[in-house]
């Protein structure tokens, strides 16, 4: 029950926070959005291979922009010392990863839906007949990439070099999620949309365990 | 001020060590505040006042030794074990971990949310009984009632500061850890945080505090204890040594 209800708070606090100085959201989208319009202008592709390599194109901006996000997660706890505070404040650490992964999650499936529909029109790529399909991907591939961003950005926060040290450690890690949510949505942007429910199962996987060894080892990556 | 009735907790230093790397910040600490005193911590930058404070608080493991909370609450002593192998975890005991109410160097406050926000926000975190009544008292204590729809990164160094303490007497905690209370103070704000002091020591609460010289302060000490270099090279709870101790005077 306190995790639950610390959780709760804490994620109150997290979307507060944001919604004020709105400096994550800000980043993620225009980063997006600059990667999407200057490689439609730069290869001006053509519709079957708007196809064949936009759904990477998108995941590799979704993930470089999650990088981006990620880095100050952990790193603005640190100007006034506030994750002490949490640290004695909450019954279980988890709750501080857990309200922040959740925000996180959130914020990047926002700034995905919101970019959907540019790279449709960008790319003349169809997208409303399989939309319901592609936020489940979305959500899946954004949870990984939240769950792992989230710890890295917690152990890169303490290091030194830390604005390298992030991505360096986040994007090898997150390579399968990147190859299986590039997978599943290649496949739903088919003429003839399908299910790729090898890389949907692998998705799933790969938040189970990284949720489960964050729940297991998360209160060591918040020691000083 | 109100005074609540403390359940009487001290806090039991033995052999503490801990080691940054190759630097040895705490040496062989043993000693012992008895529930319901008020002590005083002096030492010249870097002989681990902090360091000692933020392990007594549970946010730094000790690399050797371990810290205990005896307390005449049935079943409330906690201890808090140092390090000794790679991944133990260690034994906190939830009561004493959340008894303690600490003020740091940094005001750990969030700049993005106001005077209230951030109270209610360690408030709920900490499930504090009536919650917003008790930040609204609190407030008012402060002296930032007025101010408290204001975001703090707005507020100046010394009314963060009355904040971050307002933060730490939230839960009305057993004991108190205060890392220089009075950085950022006007005058004003040093005898109200002195009036606050001497209601809760009297009251039964235990203070641990690490001070730079003397003041209305230091006054409240029961005890004075000097770190030198990691090792406490001077304790005591005369009157006339504690002001040397304080002062730097026999140093």
């Amino acid at each position: 029950m306190s995790l639950l209800s610390n959780t709760t708070v804490l994620l109150g606090k997290e979307l507060r926070t944001e919604f004020r100085s709105r400096e994550l959201l800000t980043t993620t989208v225009v980063f997006i959005l600059m990667v999407i319009v200057l490689f439609s202008f730069t290869f001006d592709p053509t519709y079957t291979e708007s196809r064949r390599f936009g759904p990477g194109l998108l995941w590799l901006a979704f993930l470089f922009a999650a990088s981006l996000m990620l880095q100050p997660c952990f790193l603005r706890e640190q100007n006034n010392d506030t994750l002490s505070a949490l640290r004695l404040s909450v019954s279980d650490p988890f709750a501080i990863f857990l309200a922040k992964l959740i925000a996180n999650t959130l914020f990047l499936l926002f700034t995905e839906l919101l970019m959907l529909p540019v790279f449709a029109i960008l790319y003349n790529v169809p997208v409303l007949h399989v939309a319901g399909q592609l936020v489940m991907v979305f959500f899946l591939g954004s949870l990984g990439v939240s769950i792992a961003g989230t710890a890295l950005s917690a152990i890169s926060a303490q290091a030194r070099m830390r604005e390298l040290l992030l991505p360096l450690l986040l994007l090898p890690i997150l390579t399968p999620v990147l190859v299986s949510s590039t997978q599943v949505t290649v496949g739903l942007l088919d003429p003839a949309p399908f299910i790729e429910w090898k890389g949907i199962g692998f998705l799933v996987v790969f938040d189970v365990v990284f949720l489960t060894a964050l729940w297991l080892f998360g209160e060591y990556l918040l020691e000083e | 001020m109100t005074s609540p009735g403390f359940s009487p907790t001290g806090i039991r230093f033995e052999n503490i060590e801990k080691r940054f790397g190759r630097l040895s910040a705490l040496r062989r600490i043993r000693f012992e505040v008895d529930p319901g005193e008020c002590v005083a911590l002096a030492g010249r930058n870097g002989s681990g006042k902090t360091t000692l404070l933020r392990i007594a608080a549970g946010l730094v493991r000790p690399s050797s030794g371990e810290i205990t909370f005896p307390s005449s609450a049935p079943g409330g002593t906690g201890t808090r074990n140092g390090a000794s192998s790679g991944v133990s975890k260690p034994a906190i005991s939830q009561p004493a971990k959340v008894a303690a109410g600490f003020v740091a160097h940094a005001t750990m406050v969030y700049g993005e949310l106001t005077a209230e926000e951030n109270l209610l926000l360690f408030a709920r975190l900490q499930e504090t009984p009536n919650a917003a009544a008790r930040v609204q008292k609190l407030l008012q204590e402060v002296g930032l009632f007025e101010r408290r729809a204001s975001l703090v990164r707005t507020f100046s160094r010394g009314m963060r500061q009355r904040v971050a303490i307002a933060r730490a007497l939230l839960h009305e905690s057993s004991i108190l850890l205060l890392d220089e209370p009075s950085t950022g103070l006007d005058p004003q704000g040093v005898a109200w945080l002195a009036a606050t002091l001497r209601q809760l020591r009297d009251a039964g609460c235990t203070v641990l505090m690490s001070l730079h010289g003397e003041s209305e302060i230091s006054a409240l000490a029961t005890r004075a204890v000097r770190l030198d270099a990691g090792l406490i090279v001077a304790d005591t709870r005369a009157g006339a040594e504690m002001h040397s101790i304080l002062t730097f005077a026999d140093a």
